[in-house]
């Protein structure tokens, strides 16, 4: 007879995994009210660490070559095959689904990171182009990474709506603060200790747990942040959102569970280049 | 005043005012140093402290890649540093190597910033290994340029091999050269004296030669500003005034960056030296990087949302 070692489930900022800097956790339960978990209740200066953390990680990610990243996105799907059965039972306690609707689950969401790696180097292939122009210039259009994107998962399902958020930003060369879901947020947690085992370099992910309404507004209105995914927000606190967020003129959008190179394409920018012909 | 009539200026007379010195207790004052890192500071006094912040900067850019007009718009950001805010104070001063002095004075006149002083580092700045008489020339030159602050750094060979009447010698000729006009602030190279009873000796050696200001470190070196010696240099400075009724200044440099880190150096010097030396008078922040982040937290105190390195200047 052995005592359990429970696990402290904690935030994911600058590649450590700290307390909430308030001090603060909430209990998590599941459908039938039993107690899961007391994941740390991130505080809006946590979120501020977050943010500072993914701005200084983004020169060196979004100058890696894109091969490299995709590596990198690939790596992360070895990593989490090794610990399915901790998704799995994780999934099954919060979602209150069968053993195999959660395996079901744990699979698509490592299949998403290998989707994602193999875009990684594809994308500014088929998104660029090389344009005719009038004059003696070669003209190109690439798609280059935008900055730091806040998501806010989609929380339907708990691990496959993180990964469905975060896969498309990291292919696509941006850094993340994610807003794990309030209600489901272990699958996040665990997600990122395997993040921090598969070469993703400090700060370019960082994951936050804790209230919805406390923290949602900051991130829209952080002017750090150059992007905004609010899948798992409401269509009406989303209004608010979006209007909080203009001041710097975020790209906000807003996703169905769905895998697509539009989704890369969403934190991307083009950029434009003339090149004079024979010089 | 009766333990300073001791010291007439010889090497032995120095050696006995310091033997007398009690030694630093360097747990006691990491804890305690520590502990007052913990104030949880409110809105309002958080607001006050980034402007007294702010006018305490000597905002200083120290690289041998500095060019005329890297000091020209670093002397218009000490004058308006939020350009679209003119309710932000201007900084303490601003510091740069002594050929740039004139550069710094001449720009800072014509943009009416006549009321910042320029501070030049001198005396063979940052290592301090040249002959007493190029030392002395280079403060002469920065003087003769405009500068109306002197950083000087001690020669911490002398100090470490127990030369105290030389480097007392050397603070007090510099000294001389400067007058009562020119501030003089010594920087002590904390990073290099090891311990903190040697950060206590080396202060009182500096105040008793006739510094203005102790300064902890030239930024070149690592550690630097670290609270336990900053907390050792204020004490220092409590301490002296008790004995001299005169007030020297403590200037914090190096590796100070955030608006967290800036209000550290303020809880320290408001309770360890007291409430007086909380003027740009008597105590200076060292720094360049830090005025940004301190721009970026009034910002948000203001509009209530957090901002973005983009909407303050590079440099």
């Amino acid at each position: 007879m052995r005592l359990d070692v429970k696990k402290t489930y904690k935030l994911f900022i600058a590649g450590d995994f700290p307390r909430s800097e308030s001090g603060r956790s909430y209990e998590v339960k599941d459908r039938k009210g039993n107690f899961i978990a007391n994941p740390a209740q991130a505080s809006r200066k946590d979120l501020r660490d977050a943010v500072l953390a993914a701005r200084n990680a983004h020169s060196s990610w979004a100058s890696a070559t894109a091969f490299n990243r995709g590596q990198i996105l690939y790596r992360i799907a070895e990593i989490m095959e090794g610990r399915s059965e901790q998704f799995v039972s994780e999934i099954m306690a919060m979602e209150s689904v069968s053993s195999k609707q959660a395996q079901t689950q744990v699979g698509e969401a490592i299949d998403t990171w290998v989707w994602y790696a193999g875009w990684s180097d594809k994308i500014s292939t088929v998104a660029g182009s090389t344009n005719p122009v009038a004059g003696p210039f070669f003209n190109f259009t690439v798609a280059e990474p935008l900055g730091v994107v806040g998501i806010v998962a989609e929380e339907r399902s708990s691990l496959l709506g993180v990964v469905l958020g975060l896969a498309p930003v990291l292919a696509g060369g941006n850094c993340a603060v994610l807003l794990a879901s309030q209600s489901r947020p272990l699958s996040a947690i665990t997600l990122a200790e395997c993040l921090a085992t598969s070469d993703v370099p400090a700060g370019v992910v960082n994951i936050l747990t804790g209230l919805g309404d406390e923290l949602t507004p900051h991130l829209a209105s952080h002017m750090e942040i150059d992007g905004l995914d609010l899948s798992g927000v409401d269509s009406k606190s989303a209004t608010a959102l979006r209007m909080s967020s203009v001041d710097n003129l975020k790209r906000v959008h807003s996703f169905t569970s769905e895998k697509s190179p539009e989704r890369i394409l969403s934190y991307m920018e083009y950029k434009t280049l003339w090149h004079p012909i024979g010089i | 005043m009766s333990a300073l009539n001791l010291i007439d200026g010889s090497e032995a007379s120095l050696r006995r005012f310091l033997q007398t010195l009690p030694g630093v207790d360097q747990i006691g004052a990491q804890e305690r140093a520590a502990m007052l890192g913990t104030r949880s500071i409110k809105t309002t006094s958080k607001k006050w402290a980034i402007d007294r912040a702010i006018s305490m900067i000597d905002l200083t850019t120290l690289e041998g890649a500095d060019t005329a007009g890297k000091v020209r718009s670093l002397c218009s950001k000490a004058l308006r540093p939020d350009p679209q805010d003119a309710t932000v104070p201007h900084v303490g001063a601003v510091c740069v190597y002594s050929d740039m002095v004139g550069i710094a004075r001449n720009h800072l006149d014509s943009i009416g910033g006549q009321d910042i002083p320029v501070a030049a580092v001198a005396t063979a700045f940052p290592s301090g290994r040249a002959s007493r008489k190029v030392k002395l020339q280079d403060s002469r030159d920065a003087i003769s340029l405009g500068a109306s602050e002197i950083d000087m750094v001690i020669d911490r060979g002398a100090f470490l091999s127990g030369q105290l009447g030389e480097v007392f010698d050397e603070i007090r000729a510099i000294k001389e050269i400067c007058g009562d006009k020119v501030h003089l602030k010594v920087i002590l190279e904390t990073g290099e004296l090891v311990t903190l009873d040697n950060v206590r000796k080396a202060s009182y050696l500096a105040m008793l030669a006739g510094a203005d200001f102790i300064k902890t470190s030239t930024g070149k070196v690592t550690p630097a500003a670290t609270a336990p010696v900053v907390l050792v240099m204020l004490e220092a400075v409590r301490d002296f005034f008790e004995i001299s009724q005169i007030r020297i200044g403590v200037k914090p440099a190096g590796g100070i960056r955030s608006t967290k880190d800036a209000i550290k150096q303020l809880v320290l010097a408001n309770e360890i030296a007291g409430p007086h030396w909380l003027t740009p008078e008597l105590f200076r922040i060292g720094a360049s990087a830090l005025l940004n982040d301190l721009l970026m937290q009034r910002m948000k105190l203001s509009t209530g949302r957090y901002s973005s390195v983009n909407y303050v200047t590079v440099d």
